[in-house]
């Protein structure tokens, strides 16, 4: 249903001239609004008999031209975010390879527990996992997100992976067998590396939200972007300049997650042409509605064919 | 254990909270979104890039940015909303794009020549809408919908973790600090309350999205 052509005849001038009309009226009032929003926030506010100045006043954003607090917010914040973010995501994607094996395994021992394990840290909020582990493990604030964040998407990487073995073409397997190879190197050489390649969408699309989830870290404690420019330059600078700071702490992540964001879909784009050149393939940008479909794959695909 | 059994009715009541978050959070996303998936359709070149720009912009701004900003920046800016409240607007924001992707892609689902056969028969727009293409377009957007409710279900412990708000989350950590020694037991149940929700949710939207795949 891409083409909403189908559904209504070709706009003829008339139609065309008033959703042209519509679109320049919308403009207008979404400018408006916006200058609205920018006068309202701009207008300086009385509150217990002082002016306070508008939320855009100049004494408001003079921080802006202070060296040190850039520096402090890249070497402390920024880092501290990327810190977490690349090693939760490359134990995630470790810990992903593995319970995607073990669940994949031929015995029920090891795949039953493991499946119960995967459904156990899906179902619960990364959070919680965090303020667990630095509670109960005592590891301090940084271990604690790395490894919330590392067990939670490890465990949606793995089912991800585990999906993308079963869909697999049966015959892979099979020539594998018949070449004489053992059948846990068919697992390893051939057909892990090829399920690994399909789900790389996915598992791209899981590490943006990893990184988007390291802002949780600032609930427990641990010092990345969101709490060293709320928290730290927040009271360093006083309160007043907290909307400031929150604009930029918005624009960073912003920043990092839109780079990553369509490097994920460059890749899905990239993946998709070459491996699925019919199907439209799954919405790449929301790993977990993909994730759904695969699954959903995986277990008719199952059902077909009892292991 | 005793430490649950004892404070039941806080969990419970946290609980409450939570799924008070989530229903009024999900309504407003609902709506939110089928506007926001409405715009995106729309034969009006502006309300698609306003309804896109929005999208790109949620989807790549952090949950705890978003609830931050309704709970602690609204304050500053002169709103005078309860916590709660301010969770819940916070929630139905954040969660609004992901709605309107599930739908469209749902619409997008169904097959065009579901269309085209409409059309050929001599079905107006809304008719081929109403008839043919939503019908088998809301089946599919199902499962989608439910994964989306289950991310807000965990979601909704942010808005616990900010501010003020005491709902599973905060009474685990309210707990959490007054018991130090049964903190696995305390967090264990919180733990529980929540896969009370998501696990049967994901289950269900498994099984519904696998009797779509073996049909289509």
């Amino acid at each position: 249903m891409s083409g909403a052509v189908v559904l209504f005849d070709a706009p003829g001038p008339k139609a065309r001239r008033l959703s042209r009309i519509f679109s320049v009226v919308t403009a207008i009032v979404v400018v408006a609004g916006l200058g609205w929003v920018f006068a309202t926030l701009n207008a300086p506010r009385e509150s217990g008999g002082v002016t306070l100045p508008g939320m855009f006043d100049p004494t408001r954003w003079d921080i802006v031209t202070d060296p040190e607090m850039w520096g402090f917010i890249f070497t402390v914040g920024v880092w501290g975010t990327l810190r977490a973010a690349i090693v939760a995501a490359v134990l995630a994607i470790a810990l992903g390879v593995v319970l995607s094996l073990l669940r994949s395994s031929p015995i029920a021992w090891i795949r039953i527990p493991t499946a119960v394990v995967i459904e156990f840290f899906r179902g619960m909020p990364v959070l919680l996992m965090m303020l667990f582990i630095l509670l109960v493990a005592g590891t301090g604030q940084y271990w604690a997100v790395v490894s919330a964040l590392a067990v939670y998407n490890g465990a949606l990487i793995g089912e991800a992976l585990r999906a993308g073995l079963v869909a697999l073409p049966r015959g892979q397997r099979e020539a594998a067998l018949s070449l004489g190879m053992r059948p846990l190197q068919s697992k390893m050489l051939v057909e892990f590396p090829q399920a690994f390649r399909q789900m790389l969408p996915i598992i791209v699309a899981q590490l943006v939200v990893l990184l988007k989830d390291t802002s949780l870290a600032y609930i427990v404690g641990y010092p990345e972007l969101l709490r060293v420019t709320l928290n730290n330059l927040g009271s360093y600078y006083g309160n007043r300049y907290l909307f400031t700071l929150w604009c930029i702490a918005f624009v960073l992540y912003l920043a990092m997650n839109l780079t990553l964001s369509w490097f994920a879909r460059w890749l899905a784009k990239r993946t998709d042409r070459r491996y699925h050149p019919a199907k439209g393939g799954p919405a790449p940008e929301d790993p977990s509605q993909a994730l759904l479909v695969a699954d959903a794959n995986a277990a008719a695909i199952e059902d077909r064919s009892p292991r | 254990m005793d430490v649950v059994v004892e404070n039941l009715p806080l969990y419970l009541e946290g609980f409450s909270v939570t799924l008070l978050l989530l229903a009024v959070g999900g309504i407003g996303a609902l709506v939110l979104g089928t506007v926001i998936a409405a715009m995106r359709i729309s034969p009006i070149a502006t309300l698609r890039v306003v309804a896109t720009v929005y999208t790109e912009i949620i989807r790549n701004t952090p949950l705890t940015l978003v609830v931050i900003f309704c709970a602690i920046i609204l304050p500053i800016l002169g709103s005078e909303l309860p916590y709660l409240i301010a969770g819940m607007i916070a929630l139905a924001v954040y969660t609004s794009p992901f709605i309107a992707e599930a739908l469209r892609s749902g619409i997008n689902g169904v097959p065009i020549g579901q269309a085209e056969a409409a059309r050929s028969l001599g079905l107006g727009f809304s008719q081929t809408v109403s008839l043919i293409v939503l019908p088998q377009a809301f089946r599919m957007t199902i499962p989608p919908l439910i994964n989306v409710l289950i991310a807000l279900t965990k979601n909704t412990s942010v808005v616990g973790g900010v501010g003020f708000v005491s709902e599973l989350f905060g009474v685990g950590r309210t707990l959490a600090n007054a018991h130090g020694d049964a903190v696995i037991a305390v967090l264990v149940g919180v733990a529980f309350f929540y896969l009370l929700v998501t696990v049967p949710l994901g289950f269900l939207a498994t099984r519904l999205e696998r009797k779509w795949v073996v049909q289509r």
